[in-house]
């Protein structure tokens, strides 16, 4: 038996078998934790005053019935919350390598500034003169975003991308009304995310999907070819959604604008290039920017987001309330569309108060972190590392665009799993257990299986080399047809495989109180 | 940079497995005009933490905070106190670095309080199915009408008066593309005749309670002639704190309820992040906007949680999707939810019922002063008070004494007619009698 450094036994002697049943049902460091319904008995985690009141200002609506919460103490709920953090991957803890989503490093720094009371605990309508300050963060922020982007104005409420695309698409809608014209139609590309068809949709048009070139790219000659005076504009991500930057942009806009249409640039991917290529210069008219991919702001297990959109001359008119505007007295909010500038013509208002502040103070607090080179390295090192991965896993997996560089997320598809049995979904299932979130997975549609891989500039050379190593073996052992790591992976994750179809057949999206067992007390 | 890890020896050592030459060998698809020096950019170089957070808390200390003086704004947006614990659990990295849960298998933490939150809301609401939130009460607003739309075939949206500007202001920006919204004149402190105006291409009414102004409105009779018509009851509360105290939407008949719920949980933020919650009846399930969170076992029997009936949503659906949404309000839901389990029945009914108390000693103060007049009679925590003067600038003149003194409606309906002198004023667990004392104290003297 070997010693540890403290002279105890440290080898286990016996293996303790995987599937042995524990008395509690914890695993070591991994709880088996309730419902806080079912935890709930009566206590209560804040200390109020119990104060009677009248009925007699309630106009007859007093609740009658009670409302069914559970009552927890403080270290009750805090024992319950973080024993569910434990169940939950994280980049803090992991390489995250979601290709789309950005899943860049969080500085605290950026935490702590949105705390500050001056930010964190000011109220939207407190009068302007008490919040000069904050209207001083939304007009740094909104310098930063037309200056590396070289566009002349910037719509900040939105509050996520797909908003964002809204505010873009209604801005566009205006401003062809405005011409006295009516285009109903939207080209999109196959490979687009699939909020871009869905917002469009939802912004009252048709969608026409353009298909994509054998090279990835957008076929800018079928493109070309849908143009016409019902077409209101193309939504083009870019750089695109496998990956790549479309090389024919400057041309595409070009035709877009001489058919009397506009340029939506879908901005998910501007980590790629912020710093280093202005999407003014491309003949963009409007493009959203996810504050929470490309300036970091936490992704917070699913939001909240953040999606301001800049426009080009054409449509910066056209932009919703409320506008910022620098008068005698410091800035000033223009709340209402009456009473907007001369020439501003706001399409309406996209939600209510000024958009994610929060989100505000601490991409601010980025960009003031990192500069101008430190985005721009910022930039370069995610396209570095995508090039690194793609470069070092092309052997094994495949590359469907394989030949020259990618930007920042790396594509695979998967005919080199074909003949193995293992899928796509199987291949990052047993990422789970070595301890990685999976890629992106079949997305973009426009290759078979598709895994895409986005490092970002958050992980250091031994982190990808690690990754890769991981990686590199998998693939290995895949198209060896050693298949046992991959058949009903995940086995290590605190959950097996769900079971999903018997969830969307079912719906159970709530908890309900046992009746057998509330019959009976 | 502090927060980039690559060396430049990483850097060479990298490209020389990938075969390029440089950096820019790899932009090589970019047009070449695109590619600009960094002298293009009038922007800063990359600063210290020290000096980042020197410029940043220069910006806050120009603000006033809600804490920092008697206050007494709502209008959408309430102060209250929220639990230590709250801030410190939603700042764990595994819940804020963590993104969507579409891999369920090592996301549990994050699907078993959308779970949980999802029966607060519904609970809350006396409604029987609720979604993971949509960004705010503004937008779920305007989801609602558009889902009524769907749902009833018709077009036309009845917006009361007493709803909020902002939302009304969102509803017909998004909703007004597939039908016309009306809306009905402002009457504040008054319940505006609603009813008269449903008619058969009515898809839904909206209506707001306690409304914008405070008034607690009566939904029942809302709904049932909505019902009668074959259209839709949304109720809309921006204040979630009244559902501990006031009888639930669904109790009354709304069909959809559209809430915020940053009292819950969420600071100010200057208006965001905030968390729109939006619950509905079962039936109309498949009609929902948003994420939905359900349970179901793993490959071994046990319960988990996943995202799920995503066939609704845009990932899948592209543009025959309920709606384009593709974020929950994530961490801003997860403060509410904790927030809301350390209340639990006794604190949130306790809550309330201090907020009613506070508001209702605002206004017996209120209405001891000349020339004041309060137009709310039934309110939760939170009315509007008639000045002899104009309130804007009674209000601007309150701040340079260090009170702010509520919300003029004019802000939110700068022409609206007999609104000038109106000023909306909520009072929270978090104010005090002095803060009562220096309200009336500076209100005296600004409009005698």
């Amino acid at each position: 038996m070997s010693m540890n450094n403290q002279g105890r036994p440290s080898g286990s002697g016996e293996a303790f078998p995987a599937s042995i049943a524990t008395i509690s049902g914890d695993r070591g460091l991994d709880h088996e934790e309730g419902l806080i319904f079912e935890l709930g008995h009566g206590a209560t985690g804040v200390d109020l005053p119990d104060v009677q009141i009248s009925d007699a200002r309630l106009g007859g609506a007093r609740r009658k019935d009670a409302i069914g919460l559970p009552g927890l103490s403080e270290p009750e709920v805090i024992r319950h919350y973080v024993r569910l953090s434990r169940k939950n991957y994280a980049i803090d803890s992991g390489l995250y390598p979601l290709g789309s989503c950005t899943m860049k490093h969080n500085p605290r720094l950026n935490e702590k500034i949105a705390r500050l009371p001056g930010f964190g605990d000011l109220h939207p309508l407190a009068p302007q003169s008490t919040t000069q300050g904050a209207l001083q963060v939304i007009s740094q922020l909104m310098n930063w975003l037309t200056t590396l982007t070289g566009m002349p104005a910037v719509a900040m409420s939105p509050k996520a991308g797909a908003h964002g695309e809204l505010c873009g698409l209604l801005a566009i809608r205006a401003a062809i009304a405005a011409r006295g014209e009516t285009r109903p139609r939207i080209l999109v590309p196959e490979s687009a995310h699939g909020t871009n068809p869905a917002t469009a949709a939802f912004a009252g048009f048709t969608v026409d999907e353009v298909p994509a070139k054998p090279n990835g790219r957008v076929d800018a000659e079928a493109l070309k070819a849908k143009l016409g005076p019902d077409v209101a504009a193309i939504m083009l991500t870019n750089p695109n959604t496998c990956g790549l930057f479309e090389g024919e942009i400057v041309d595409i806009a070009k035709a877009v604008h001489e058919a009397g249409a506009y340029f939506y640039c879908d901005g998910a991917n501007f980590n790629a290039i912020a710093g280093k290529v202005r999407p003014g210069d491309l003949g963009i008219d409007a493009m959203h920017i996810n504050l929470h991919k490309t300036f970091s702001t936490p992704h917070g297990g699913g939001g909240p987001g953040s999606g301001p959109v800049v426009l080009s001359e054409r449509l910066a008119a056209y932009a919703p309330i409320p506008l910022l505007v620098a008068g005698e007295n410091g800035l000033r909010l223009i709340e209402d569309a009456a009473d907007a500038p001369y020439g501003a013509k706001p399409f309406g208002r996209m939600c209510a108060f000024h958009g994610q502040m929060g989100m505000f103070t601490r991409a601010l607090t980025y960009m003031l972190s990192h500069g101008r080179d430190g985005v721009r390295q910022a930039s370069e090192d995610a396209v570095l590392s995508a090039n690194y991965i793609l470069a070092s896993l092309k052997d094994v997996m495949s590359a469907p665009f394989g030949d020259g560089p990618c930007m920042h997320e790396a594509l695979f598809d998967d005919s080199f799993l074909e003949g193995t049995g293992v899928t796509t979904l199987d291949f990052a299932k047993a990422m789970i257990d070595e301890g990685y979130h999976p890629m992106t997975m079949y997305f973009p549609l426009v290759v078979h299986g598709a895994m895409l891989i986005e490092p970002t500039e958050s992980e250091s050379k031994y982190s990808l080399d690690r990754f890769i190593h991981v990686l590199h073996t998998l693939a290995t052992e895949a198209r060896a047809k050693q298949t046992a790591r991959f058949a009903g992976a995940p086995h290590l994750a605190p959950r097996r495989r769900l079971d999903e179809t018997a969830a969307a057949r079912k719906p159970v999206l709530r908890w309900r109180p046992n009746p057998l067992k509330a019959a009976a007390e | 940079m502090r927060y980039l890890p690559i060396t430049p020896d990483d850097r060479s050592a990298m490209l020389a497995k990938i075969g390029a030459p440089n950096v820019d060998a790899l932009f090589r698809d970019v047009p070449k005009s695109a590619v600009v020096a960094l002298s293009a950019f009038n922007l800063p170089d990359t600063q210290g933490e020290l000096e980042v957070e020197r410029a940043m808390s220069k910006l806050a200390a120009k603000n006033v905070a809600a804490g920092a003086a008697p206050f007494f704004c709502g209008a959408g947006a309430y102060k209250h106190h929220v639990p230590s614990a709250v801030d410190h659990l939603i700042q764990r990295s595994e819940f804020l670095t963590s993104y969507t849960p579409y891999q369920p298998e090592i996301a549990q933490g994050t699907l078993q309080y959308l779970f949980e939150f999802q029966t607060q809301v519904a609970l809350l609401t006396g409604m029987e199915v609720a979604n993971a939130s949509l960004y705010d009460g503004s937008t779920a607003t305007a989801e609602a009408v558009l889902m009524a739309q769907r749902i009833t075939k018709r077009g036309k949206a009845i917006l009361s008066g007493g709803l909020h500007p902002h939302y009304a202001e969102v509803v017909e920006t998004v909703a007004g593309l597939f039908g016309p919204v009306e809306r009905t004149p402002v009457t504040p402190g008054s319940a505006e005749d609603i009813i008269a105006l449903i008619d058969d291409q009515t898809a839904c009414v909206v209506v707001q309670s306690p409304d914008v102004f405070g008034l607690i409105r009566n939904l029942r009779p809302i709904a049932e002639a909505a019902h009668a018509r074959g259209a839709l009851l949304i109720a809309v509360v921006t204040e979630i704190v009244s559902l501990g105290l006031l009888e639930p939407p669904g109790a009354q008949g709304a069909d959809i309820v559209a809430a915020e719920g940053q009292s819950i949980g969420n600071g100010l933020n200057f208006g965001g992040p905030y968390v729109g919650l939006f619950a509905t009846r079962e039936k109309f399930l498949r009609q929902m906007p948003g994420r939905l969170c359900g349970e179901t076992v793993d490959a071994e029997g046990r319960r988990g949680f996943v995202l799920t009936l995503s066939t609704r949503e845009q990932h899948i659906r592209r543009e025959k999707a309920t709606s384009n949404i593709c974020t929950n309000s994530g961490l801003c839901t997860l403060a509410f939810t904790i927030h809301l389990s350390l209340l639990g029945e006794e604190g949130l009914t306790r809550l309330a019922r201090l907020n009613h108390a506070k508001a209702s000693a605002l206004a017996d103060r209120l209405a001891a002063l000349p020339g004041i007049e309060i137009l709310t009679g039934a309110f939760f925590n939170e009315l509007t008070v008639k000045l002899p003067k104009a309130a804007a600038p009674v209000v601007e003149a309150l701040a340079t004494k260090g009170v702010i003194a509520g919300v003029p409606v004019s802000r939110l309906l700068p022409r609206g007619k007999g609104c000038e002198n109106l000023l909306i004023l909520a009072a929270t667990e978090t104010n005090t009698d002095e803060d009562f004392d220096a309200l009336v104290l500076a209100l005296k003297e600004a409009i005698l």
